[in-house]
């Protein structure tokens, strides 16, 4: 089976194809400048928003640290209110845990809500494998279910796709040829489709947004409402979701709803915020699994610097103000975490994995994403980082490093002569010897394709500025 | 007040004019002016590409380079962003503690232009003359690592004759990234088109910024295209040197 986080092909090729799709770039421009305008507008109006920042990484930095004890604590607070904790390793052992669940269960048809997660950890092919049916409740998930696709994105899945897209889908797999490309028909059409399973339902399937160590409680935030049936209609609810949402208070979780809803969709609050907490008698699911996923994530705690990307909330505001992601969108990550986090988080997930080593280098180091998370990951600080493991892990497997070796040849001549200032005088002169290079015929050289493909190499000057101040200034 | 001159390794060897502007400038303003003839390179490409361990030799050189300094300027918001940001943990990772020492101590002495001059020496108005029309381009290091805030508009709004020009989504990145141009060229490539597009229909005569690297890159697309628009460093703009604007693309 497929892993969901380990991309097909090394990023700059993967990125190659996504911007030779004008329309994907033209869904993306628009749907991202929109998300960023309303997120400016709601965050400006929030006066302590950066105390509440640094108040939101304190209290994750802390729960990452002592996570043993918060997890055993939410265990055991689940546990006391009638649900059961499952702990899983990695991605296959998550859907196995489900999977079975929901077979002992009976059902044949499931519906999910918040699924990035178990995209994380591939269920819905393990649960067709099974002859289960899973029904995507969450709008934009739903039109990539029906459209074989993947998600692009951490909060809008279809970001990639535009209304008349979204029709063409709609008309197709709902039979509905006279369908209008206005968003409101389209919803509507959704919420017919979506309505008519609902009530079927026994198994619900949701993800988490944080989960709540004292209470045992999950937080699930959504904007549709479909989510809220999903977690209330079935007879049985399997919550799935990383060891990182813990969070330790109620009163913690007030922190990050007022910091999600603004820097995910730009809204003061989000429409629905559904908190449940084991089984009642009588009311809502008679029987509540939590499946607590690891696929990597103790592995990332390992490294100090590393472990901040834990502290993500995933509220995508870094993927909306990143110009790598607004031109190339999700797919070209090849995970289901995409733009600047998925870029830092990924290769963490999976160190050996040469694909996701590439992903670090998908940004110019610009800061825009660091600005805007709310849980003040310093991204560009971890994106160099993790160049310098990925460097280190290539010198490492011989046949990698045998790729890169020009580079990192030359780097290292380079660094070596750099520190010399009669050998860095001496590589200055060779500057000048390729002078006819530069200007606007400039060549194609070698090695420097990329560059010269739609830019001209700079001309050298005829003399150095360390030789004008030798000759004139001093 | 005795500036020490960190000219950067690109300025010193593809834009020597920006250097010399930068020179000229500061001695306008009564400085004395110092260039520490062992200094080279701060390392950014290294350590950004990942290669920290070959950075370290040319950490090394520039603390020694710059330890007797009073003051260090630097005319490139990136090198003193990566100066700032990394050099204490980078001369840690040297093994030598008297480096370490040095390094820490040097880094708050280590200013970029227009830090300098609004913070240090107290001016917005340099007292130059710029007669053109020339959009800003605020870098990214500028922006959001450095912080220069409106340091650079308030020096830039002083300038005489000068028409200061608004570019549409000024604030985003170029596409350069150092080797980032190289590695994902594409991207960076789709990046420039943009940024350029947007200068060139601000009507701009010369686009300036805080570094040479970045203004390399928007350079680099404006000679290929064969546009009329000419690339200045801000310290260029701020010597008042408007015979850059009758060359085309990369000054010298
Ligand atoms: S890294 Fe920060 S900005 Fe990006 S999704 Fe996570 S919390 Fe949001």
């Amino acid at each position: 089976m497929r892993d969901a986080l380990r991309p097909e092909a090394p990023f700059p090729a993967a990125a190659r194809t996504a911007l030779a799709d004008a329309t994907l770039r033209a869904n993306l421009r628009r749907a991202t400048s929109t998300i960023r305008r309303r997120r400016d507008q709601v965050v400006g109006e929030v006066e302590d928003w950066d105390r509440l920042r640094a108040q939101a990484a304190a209290i994750k930095d802390h729960t990452l640290r002592h996570l043993d004890r918060y997890l055993a604590q939410l265990e055991a607070a689940v546990a006391e209110r009638g649900g059961q904790v499952h702990w899983a390793r990695d991605a296959a052992e998550a859907r196995d845990v489900v999977a079975d669940l929901v077979v002992g269960a009976g059902a044949r048809r499931v519906l999910k809500v918040k699924s990035l997660t178990t995209e994380e950890i591939g269920l819905n092919d393990v649960l067709a494998e099974r002859g289960v049916e899973a029904v995507e409740s969450d709008l934009a998930e739903l039109i990539v279910q029906l459209g074989g696709d993947r998600p692009s994105h951490i909060v809008v899945p279809a970001i990639h796709k535009n209304r008349f897209e979204i029709r063409d889908l709609f008309a197709r797999a709902m039979g509905l040829p006279d369908l209008a490309p206005e968003p409101t028909a389209l919803a509507e059409a959704a919420r017919l489709y979506l309505r008519e399973r609902f009530l079927a339902m026994t198994v619900g399937i949701s993800g988490a947004n944080f989960l709540v160590a004292d209470t045992g409680a999950v937080a699930v935030v959504e904007s549709e409402g479909n989510g809220r049936m999903c977690l209330t209609l079935p007879h049985t609810l399997i919550t799935v979701a990383g060891i990182d949402k813990v969070v330790p208070t109620f009163e913690d979780l007030g922190v990050f709803l007022r910091l999600l809803a603004r820097s995910a969709t730009g809204e003061r609050m989000n429409p629905y915020t559904t908190v449940f907490s084991g089984v009642v008698p009588g009311d809502g699911p008679q029987a509540f699994h939590l499946v607590l996923v690891d696929n990597g994530r103790t592995r990332a705690l390992a490294d100090p610097l590393g472990r901040t990307a834990l502290r993500c909330i995933r509220c995508a505001a870094c993927l909306n103000v990143c110009p790598v992601y607004e031109r190339v969108g999700g797919h070209a990550y090849g995970s289901v975490y995409p733009g600047p986090i998925g870029a830092v988080l990924t290769p963490q997930l999976r160190p050996d994995d040469e694909h996701a080593r590439t992903l670090p280098y998908a940004s110019t180091l610009c800061g825009a994403c660091a600005d805007v998370c709310p849980v003040g990951i310093p991204i560009p600080r971890l994106l160099v980082h993790l160049r310098s493991v990925a460097v280190r892990a290539d010198e490492a497997s011989g046949r990698l490093g045998a790729r890169l070796a020009p580079e990192r040849l030359m780097l290292r001549a380079l660094g070596r002569a750099f520190a010399q200032p009669r050998q860095f005088e001496r590589l200055q002169a060779l500057a000048r010897v390729m002078r006819p290079l530069g200007g606007r015929q400039g060549r194609r050289l070698p090695g420097l394709g990329g560059w010269t493909r739609s830019r001209a190499l700079p001309t050298a000057p005829r003399r150095s500025f360390r030789r004008w101040w030798r000759e004139e200034h001093r | 007040m005795r500036v020490s001159l960190f000219v950067t390794c690109l300025v010193d060897t593809l834009y020597p004019a920006v250097g010399r502007a930068t020179v000229r400038l500061l001695e306008r303003l009564g400085v004395e002016v110092d260039f520490p003839e062992s200094q080279t390179c701060c390392g950014q490409l290294h350590v950004n590409t990942g290669y920290r361990r070959e950075a370290l030799p040319m950490v090394g050189n520039f603390v020694r380079a710059f330890a007797q300094a009073e003051v260090v300027v630097a005319p490139s918001a990136s090198c003193v962003a990566l100066v700032r940001e990394t050099y204490p943990e980078l001369a840690e990772e040297t093994g030598d503690p008297a480096l370490a020492r040095e390094a820490t101590a040097l880094v708050p002495r280590v200013y970029e232009l227009t830090e300098f001059l609004v913070d240090r020496l107290g001016v917005t108005d340099v007292g130059a003359r710029f007669p053109h029309r020339v959009a800003y381009h605020p870098t990214c290091h500028s922006l959001r690592a450095l912080h220069l805030g409106d340091r650079p508009r308030r020096l830039l709004a002083a300038v005489r004759d000068m028409e200061l020009v608004t570019v549409e989504g000024a604030e985003s990145c170029c596409g350069f990234g150092g080797t980032f141009a190289i590695k994902n060229a594409d991207v960076s490539a789709a990046m420039l088109s943009d940024k350029v597009g947007a200068i060139l229909a601000s009507g701009a005569e010369a686009v300036c910024a805080a570094d040479s690297s970045c203004l390399m890159h928007i350079g680099g697309a404006l000679v290929r295209r064969g546009a009329p628009v000419a690339t200045v460093h801000l310290a260029q703009v701020l010597a008042g040197e408007d015979n850059v604007c009758g060359q085309r693309g990369v000054p010298e």
